[in-house]
């Protein structure tokens, strides 16, 4: 367990030391942007240059940010990377073998080599954890900017069922919704997406409420602009980081879901490679060759390290309060 | 203070009331025909009539959300399909294990967590809250169940101090409740060491300081008790969390609890204990709020007749 340990600690060193000098230096400079327009002319500020220019001094995030790049494209091209079928290929010569040259990652007790297997994994638990998060942030950001804008009656039924929603404890919802649907991957990224819904809904309302009695939105109802032209050009683009910094965090989260579903035996099933079916695999066997657990339980820990660094890092970069002080 | 709490008691009933008629459409969203199920699966069709109006099947989805919900009142959720015991009682002989098993992740939790959030608040950008934070964003990232499976190796198989599975003496607790805690204290240091630093910037603080306090005391004194605030609420939210990972960590170590109930019960499509347990769960996770609440508004005054 050295490595994953040893590992943040360092991040986080440059991550803390970065941050204070970003802080510093934000306010240096958007000051004199701010007293001489002539000065900032020569480099334009777009909230999206803004975004990246406190980003980049996040070494940390940065950093997080390539593994999960990284992570991506070796998911995408896993079918063609795997050096054997993650499924179907039994090397019954060396059952448990430890990692070697032949098996990097060692050989699980029905031969199947594990390097293989986790390769093929990550698409599993990437998918999951990215889908599940997009469909509850595309229908909690809908909900919410309609509780937000129109508040009363929408309002009231939207954060009734948010509360509804809510008063089911995380994973306990999801199991309920398995145990609906059936296993299988594709219902426990229903399931995960349901409990990710109420979260996107409130932090998007908040958002909502305090946007729409500024002054330019205002002013684009004054000059006559529908509702959903206010709602969609004004409202939401100043959500977005919200979202997107939700988005980063979440995914962790769904990923752990998504594999503890699998774990308890609701989700992916045997012999699917599915990080946490993998482990549940591999529980019988702790006794006599515990490295069938290691990788698994690393792959699921780096990635959802990833994207919270990730995470972090983000609303660091998006977050205007962190700037003032 | 009263009216206040009968407010939030009457602002529940909805809510539950709307829990209650899912928990109650949820049978009757599955596929198949529960009356087929508990009947058994080589009953014939008289058997599955007569079941059906055992179980009040036949009449209109009205007429049995009242038997249900009078039922529910009563403590009556019906008998378990596989073990034909009331659920009630199934519910009861498990209910212990969980509850131990939460409230000891909690208290070590919330002491440890806040430990390292004020240690790491206080010495802001040095190495303990480096140290501090890095164990925390590793605590959130790792899944219980793997730091289960971790810890029961180390301490259980290899070095032979701890037992491995059950609920019968306090050594049986150390693991379990270590395994759930972890992401709550994980979560806890992060939350009080940014409502922390925060406080520290307040006024209130510098003129603590400034009337020559030792920092110890402006620490403990005027800081701890400021952050409490923010912190009682997080705890309450993660009460649901340890509920719902109650259920993956008594997977791992074969805990007698009501989450292990649970997977069984999905395993074995035993919808009445599904039904119950889904209740009460739930059940809990709202009045825990209900108490953060009531705490947060005993501990600030500011809120209080609101």
């Amino acid at each position: 367990m050295d490595p994953p340990s040893t590992r943040p600690d360092q991040l986080i060193d440059d991550e803390l030391g970065q941050g204070a000098i970003a802080d510093s230096t934000g306010v240096d400079a958007a000051s004199i942007a701010a007293d001489s327009p002539a000065a900032a002319a020569s480099a334009v500020r777009t909230p999206w240059s803004e975004f990246w220019r406190k980003f980049k001094k996040q070494h940390v995030a940065v950093i997080a940010g390539c593994f999960v790049l990284l992570l991506v494209l070796l998911a995408v091209v896993a079918p063609w990377l795997v050096p054997y079928d993650a499924e179907n290929f039994f090397d019954y010569d060396s059952l448990n073998a430890l990692p070697s040259v032949k098996h990097w990652f060692g050989v699980d007790p029905l031969g199947r080599d594990i390097f293989s297997r986790i390769l093929m994994g990550s698409r599993i638990s990437l998918t999951a954890g990215f889908f599940s998060v997009a469909v509850g942030a595309i229908v909690g950001t809908a909900m919410g900017l309609v509780a937000g804008y129109y508040e009363s009656w929408a309002d009231r039924i939207i954060m009734r069922i948010c509360d509804v929603l809510f008063a089911f404890p995380g994973i306990l919802l999801a199991i309920g919704i398995v145990a609906i649907l059936g296993g299988g991957m594709f219902n426990v990224i229903i399931a995960v997406a349901i409990f990710s819904i109420p979260t996107f809904a409130r932090l998007v309302r908040g958002n909502t409420l305090a946007l729409k009695h500024l002054t330019y939105v205002e002013a684009a109802r004054s000059i006559g602009a529908s509702d959903w032209t206010i709602v969609l050009r004004h409202i939401f683009p100043g959500t977005i980081a919200a979202v997107v910094v939700y988005f980063s965090l979440r995914i962790g989260t769904s990923i752990i879901t998504a594999a503890s579903l699998s774990f308890i035996g609701m989700g992916a099933q045997p012999p699917t490679p599915e990080w946490g079916a993998m482990l549940n695999e591999a529980r019988a066997d702790m006794m006599t060759s515990p490295h069938v657990a290691l990788f698994p339980s690393l792959a699921i820990f780096l990635t959802v390290l990833a994207f919270n660094l990730l995470g972090d890092g983000l609303r660091d970069a998006l977050d205007p309060k962190i700037e003032q002080k | 203070m009263l009216q206040y709490l009968l407010k939030r008691l009457l602002g529940l009933i909805p809510t539950l009331a709307l829990v209650a008629v899912l928990v109650f459409l949820f049978v009757h969203l599955l596929p198949g025909d529960p009356a087929r199920l508990a009947a058994g699966p080589d009953a014939t069709p008289e058997t599955v009539a007569l079941v059906r109006q055992d179980l009040g099947l036949d009449k209109s989805l009205p007429e049995q959300f009242v038997r249900f919900a009078s039922g529910v009142v009563r403590g009556d959720f019906g008998r378990s399909l596989r073990t034909k015991r009331p659920v009630s009682t199934e519910i009861a002989e498990r209910f212990a294990p969980t509850f131990w098993l939460t409230v000891w992740s909690m208290a070590w939790s919330v002491v440890i967590g806040m430990g390292i959030g004020v240690v790491s608040a206080v010495w802001r950008n040095r190495w303990p809250d480096r140290l501090g934070m890095a164990l925390a964003v590793s605590g959130i990232s790792f899944p219980a169940f793997a730091l289960g499976m971790l810890l029961m190796q180390i301490f259980s198989v290899q070095l032979r101090w701890l037992p491995t599975v059950g609920a019968d003496t306090w050594r049986h607790y150390i693991l379990p409740s270590l395994t759930l805690g972890a992401a709550v204290a994980a979560i806890m240091a992060r939350f009080t060491r940014s409502s922390f630093v925060d406080i520290l910037h307040e006024d209130y603080v510098r003129t603590a300081r400034a009337k020559g306090l030792p920092e110890s005391r402006v620490v403990l004194k005027h800081g701890l008790r400021n952050a409490l605030i923010p912190v009682v609420t997080m705890m309450g939210l993660q009460f649901g969390f340890l509920l719902g990972g109650s259920i993956v960590v008594e997977v791992v170590f074969n805990w007698p609890g009501m989450g292990r109930l649970l997977v069984d019960a999905v395993d074995m499509r035993d919808y009445p204990v599904i039904q119950g347990l889904v209740l009460l769960f739930s059940l809990q996770f709202v009045l825990i709020n209900l108490i953060v609440d009531v705490l947060y508004a005993v501990i600030n005054p500011a809120i209080r007749y609101r």
